[in-house]
């Protein structure tokens, strides 16, 4: 996994065909492996509980949400593409990078709590801000906001089946939560990769 | 829904405005940007599929009830932490943890621990972690991010006992 360092921004918008970096994905991982035969179990208990109907009954339902998901996912993979490639590295590793203080911080939760969309849409972003030189703190921010405090699943969701009251009660508690994650992951983040020379005698 | 047509409008024409600024930056920006999205649709279309179509099967053997009871009554941090367990352990999308949420509200669980479910669903629900995040995000940030969320339902429910009720 290589991070873009700050001493060595890469050129900004006029570069054409650089390749972005982290962004290299395996086909299959041991993560999909586990869903697959998590999925396969269920399948199976749900077939010998109500047979082959109540399979059906599920992969039906399962495929038209899915069938609904899909141009969302494109837009989010779009999205993500489009602002690693117009965001400028220098000025964003200037505003989201790992000396960027609580703005950065504050931008990143501001950042998450404005992206519309889903999940289909903010962890394409984050991993774009990630390869154009955000640092983890920025981006722990921007992901934890988005979720906690970002309004797509708010009013799409929460709202609906938890109330107005409990949603907007429960956000107003999490607002300092991305903030203080970011600032934490900051703060492990720098002792653990940063320095690893620097201190090495603890028992 | 009004909701959702609202967020896809916002969606698609954030996706407008960007790739409009990309295409300013010239055709080859534009061009190039347009198959790297592609490419990243393509490649992660076949775990989506794989969650989404078999997300439905694991909410259906793990019965929301059992879910439910972990999360007792003014059960003090003990019942915190079980609703933290609970929330990164509940299975399917944002309309099986909400409607875990209201029943246990409904049911008479605390609300702090209501809460440090719902934020820790936020935070750590399994599904979204292994099909959307681990896909989209390299894998050692996601370990990264997730360890470093885990105060936080904590401090959320912290808060909640604080300044009391909605």
């Amino acid at each position: 996994m290589s991070e873009p360092s700050p001493n060595n921004p890469a050129p900004g918008g006029d570069a054409e065909s650089e390749p972005r970096p982290g962004r290299v994905r395996k086909p299959i991982g041991w993560s999909t492996i586990i869903i697959a035969a998590l999925v396969a179990v269920s399948a199976a208990l749900v077939w010998r509980r109500d047979g082959t109907d109540g399979v059906l009954d599920i992969l039906t339902h399962d495929l038209s949400l899915f069938s609904g998901i899909l141009p969302r996912v494109l837009a989010g993979c779009l999205l993500g593409a489009f602002i690693s490639e117009i965001l400028p590295h220098e000025k964003v590793s200037r505003s989201l990078g790992p000396k960027s203080g609580l703005m950065g911080l504050l931008i990143g939760t501001a950042f998450g709590a404005i992206l519309p969309g889903g999940p289909f849409t903010a962890y394409p972003v984050a991993s774009a801000l990630l390869a154009v030189g955000a640092d983890f703190g920025a981006t722990i921010a921007m992901v934890v906001s988005w979720t906690l405090i970002g309004y797509g699943r708010a009013v799409a969701w929460e709202i609906p089946i938890m109330g107005t009251d409990f949603t907007l009660w429960r956000i107003v508690i999490s607002l300092p939560l991305p903030v203080l994650a970011g600032a934490l992951g900051r703060f492990v983040y720098v002792r653990l990769y940063s320095k690893p020379l620097a201190k090495d005698d603890e028992s | 829904m009004s909701a959702a047509l609202l967020i896809d409008i916002l969606l698609w024409g954030s996706v407008l405005g960007v790739g409009m600024i990309a295409f300013r930056r010239g055709r080859p920006v534009f061009v190039a940007s347009l198959r790297e999205g592609t490419m990243d649709f393509v490649n992660i279309v076949p775990r989506i599929a794989l969650g989404v179509i078999g997300s439905g099967y694991i909410a259906a053997i793990i019965p929301q009830e059992v879910i439910t009871g972990w999360l007792g009554p003014d059960s003090g941090w003990l019942g915190v932490a079980t609703a933290v367990v609970a929330g990164a352990a509940t299975p399917g999308g944002p309309v099986v943890g909400f409607s875990i949420g209201a029943v246990a509200l409904k049911s008479g669980g605390g609300v702090p621990q209501v809460v440090a479910y719902v934020v820790a669903w936020a935070l750590f629900a399994f599904q979204r972690v292994i099909l959307w995040e681990i896909p989209f995000m390299p894998a050692r940030f996601v370990w990264f991010r997730c360890a470093v969320s885990v105060p936080f339902p904590f401090v959320a429910a912290a808060i909640a006992m604080l300044i009391g009720k909605p």
